[in-house]
């Protein structure tokens, strides 16, 4: 019974980790309509800058407050002078093109930074809320922060106009430019945001798993999955989708599959879902005038 | 980086290849000299291929590579070895075994080169195991410490270099029976040939009382994000003993997880994560107290070889030829340590440099002492053993460093 309320725990607070990186998938599928593969990637290195920053001496909010404003700016450029050409292409070539993105990052952080793994620091105090170092003031901390930012994005794209203009660039390009929207630049803020994003998940997640230029290459399965299950559109969706995809495979890993088949049992539940409920458990059935 | 060292080693390949044909009838007038030449070598060159992990998933490893590239960068400058330059190809075959079928196919075929020198990865050297044999090339000082690189019997092509996991495991398991009383062990072990072989041996250790004594196995795949739950399960048993048989990332997990859920077994750490500064610095040396592992070479970030002249000696190459290179990786001693030992090989064999005889020098190795191995440490092959490494040290960690403690364990002993 205890091992059974640790393993929920710990899928809780891992969780946190995939809901995190969901998030920043969900936030470019609804501002661009796409499904970003070097997201994690993204997110690896701009904790490295973040990382160097902190070497460099800086404290680590200013860092932390910098390494969003790199990666927003990093984000920008990417769209504008890499995915900006690719605008008409098929979607395949874009499919390409992140994939490229993925690896071209991943060879970067190597050969700057080296494939050492380094400590990364934690804002949060040392210690764990029960004593038995079950729930750390970290993962406390990543799931606050990760529901903070859920929290921002849901306002942002439900009250503002400009969350509303990124919203029709995405799903409905021509007619929003008939409105008056920049649907080009609407792309450019999205990709920026989510990198943005993708930066925070990474700073939260290296204090757990330890920086290195793989850091989230098995994350972002699992964030693909959690995004997946809450319905890739819904910002809220994937966080409850992230704790679901956590817990489940602690206990399914512990209890009837072994550890062997996690990560099969993540790629089960991507392929469960878009077979069953393509649309996600709270995500709503996108209807496509053509 | 990675890609324009790649283009520029085929563009030197090709330049190699179009003076070889040049070269031609100075190799007929050599061989009349009675020099003996296997392929790939010339009066003024060896040619040697090598694959490694650049890219992907393992590239922490291309290091090994990298290491012994610049190695013998110095070795050309300072004038090759019998004077001969030694073109030392290395390809990028990122981890992928398929891929390292082509790139060994393409270096003995097409490129013709005399031997394959440290291809890196258990799984690698597996895939191109029995083509080396069947084509009598060597695959020599294979970086990897899989138990089966020994075998000249069967293959007699084939040999190791480090301490394999097998005789490690052995070693690690016989501590813990000698030093720990009623042992409850637990064991993480990753889920692929290394940690197979590392279990095996620690089983072969502790023999009839392996099944009263392991009370757990959790398995951890490459792509996991974190262990924390395997480490929970395994908490939970109440084990006193924990065998962590992980790669540095996630031995730093379970260090740092280990500590958090105040679990504190006698922790037996396998030698491949054993870095300093990959794995124990950044867990936290403040938990990492006790950990014992067992040791061949000098950790380059630990203090008490500073001044020994090996380590001056290296230091100095890693600042002139390996620039890049971080002076905390394991990888930049290993790399460096085993060329050492191919360019001992190839001296030794003098103007004879065909296959047949660079696998006779390999395997005839007596009491030869490669820097930045621990001292005591003595490189021995015969034509039945083909294991050079054989002894280790234990280490313990108290303070920042590692201390060894006993004397040099050899795998008889062990």
């Amino acid at each position: 019974m205890e091992l059974l309320l640790q393993q929920i725990a710990s899928g809780l607070t891992s969780g946190a980790i995939y809901a995190c990186v969901a998030l920043g998938l969900v936030m470019i599928y609804v501002s661009t309509d796409h499904i970003n593969f070097a997201q994690g990637e993204m997110a690896m290195f701009s904790t490295y800058i973040a990382w160097a920053l902190i070497q460099a001496g800086v404290s680590y909010w200013v860092a932390f407050g910098a390494t969003m404003v790199i990666a927003f700016a990093g984000g920008l450029l990417i769209q504008r002078f890499i995915l900006k050409p690719l605008e008409h292409a098929p979607v395949l070539a874009l499919v390409v093109c992140f994939i490229a993105l993925l690896s071209i990052f991943n060879s970067m952080a190597g050969v700057i930074w080296s494939f050492t793994v380094k400590q990364f620091p934690s804002p949060f105090p040392k210690g764990d809320l029960t004593g038995a170092g079950l729930v750390s003031y970290h993962q406390i901390g990543v799931v606050g922060v990760t529901v903070v930012m859920l929290g921002l994005l849901t306002c942002f794209f439900r009250f503002t106009t400009l969350g509303l203009a990124m919203r029709a660039a995405a799903q409905n390009a021509s007619s929003a430019r008939l409105m008056g929207v920049r649907v080009s630049w609407m792309l450019a803020l999205g990709w920026g945001m989510a990198a943005a994003i993708g930066a925070v998940a990474g700073m939260l997640v290296a204090p757990i798993v330890f920086l290195d230029p793989n850091m989230m290459t098995g994350i972002l399965t699992y964030g693909f999955a959690a995004a997946l299950v809450g319905g890739i559109g819904n910002p809220g969706g994937a966080v409850i989708g992230g704790f679901v995809v956590g817990v489940l495979e602690n206990l399914v890993g512990t209890y009837i599959i072994g550890n062997e088949l996690k990560l099969s049992f993540a790629l089960v539940i991507i392929v469960g879902v878009l077979l069953l409920k393509p649309a996600g458990l709270f995500g709503r059935v996108n209807v496509k005038r053509v | 980086m990675n890609k324009t060292s790649n283009l520029l080693t085929r563009r030197k390949t090709l330049l190699a290849a179009a003076g070889m044909a040049l070269a031609a009838p100075s190799i007929v007038t050599s061989a009349r000299a009675e020099n003996k030449y296997g392929p790939g070598v010339s009066d003024t060159e060896i040619k040697i291929g090598n694959t490694n992990p650049y890219s992907g998933n393992a590239s922490a490893y291309g290091a090994n590579g990298r290491a012994a590239s610049a190695y013998f960068r110095m070795i050309n400058e300072q004038g090759g070895i019998n004077g001969r330059k030694i073109n030392y190809i290395s390809l990028d075959d990122g981890y992928s075994p398929p891929k390292t079928v082509e790139l060994t196919r393409q270096l003995v075929e097409r490129d013709g080169v005399l031997l394959l020198h440290a291809p890196l990865g258990t799984a690698c050297n597996t895939a191109i195991h029995h083509y080396m044999n069947q084509k009598k090339v060597p695959q020599l000082f294979v970086a990897t410490g899989a138990s089966k690189w020994g075998d000249p019997a069967h293959n007699p092509w084939t040999m190791g270099w480090q301490p394999d996991y097998h005789t490690e495991g052995v070693i690690y398991a016989k501590h813990a029976l000698a030093n720990v009383k009623d042992p409850k062990i637990a064991i993480l072990r990753q889920n692929d040939d290394m940690g197979v072989d590392y279990l095996e041996g620690f089983r072969q250790g502790l023999g009839s009382v392996a099944e009263k004594f392991i009370v757990e196995t959790a398995t951890y795949e490459v792509t996991d994000p974190t262990i924390d739950s395997q480490m929970l399960q395994l908490k939970n048993t109440g084990a006193n003993v924990f065998y962590n048989i992980t790669t540095p990332k996630f031995a730093a997990q379970a260090i740092k997880k280990a500590a958090e859920i105040g679990w504190k077994p006698a922790h037996y750490l396998v030698n491949v994560a054993a870095s300093l500064g990959a794995t124990l610095r950044p867990a936290g040396m403040e938990n990492c107290q006790g950990i014992i592992t067992a040791f061949y070479t000098k950790d380059p970030v630990d203090p008490r070889w500073a001044s020994s002249p090996d380590f001056v000696t290296w230091k100095a190459w890693m600042e002139k030829y390996n620039a890049g290179g971080n002076i905390a990786d394991g990888s930049n001693v290993t790399g460096y340590a085993n060329a050492f030992t191919m360019a001992h090989v190839l001296r030794a064999c003098g103007d004879n440099l065909t296959r047949e005889n660079v696998m006779h020098e390999a395997a005839s190795l007596k009491n030869v002492e490669i820097p930045m191995l621990l001292p005591g440490i003595k490189l021995n092959t015969s034509a039945t053993n083909f294991y050079p490494i054989q002894a280790v040290n234990m280490a313990r960690i108290e303070g920042d460093h590692w201390a060894m403690f006993g004397e040099l364990i050899s795998a008889s002993q062990g």
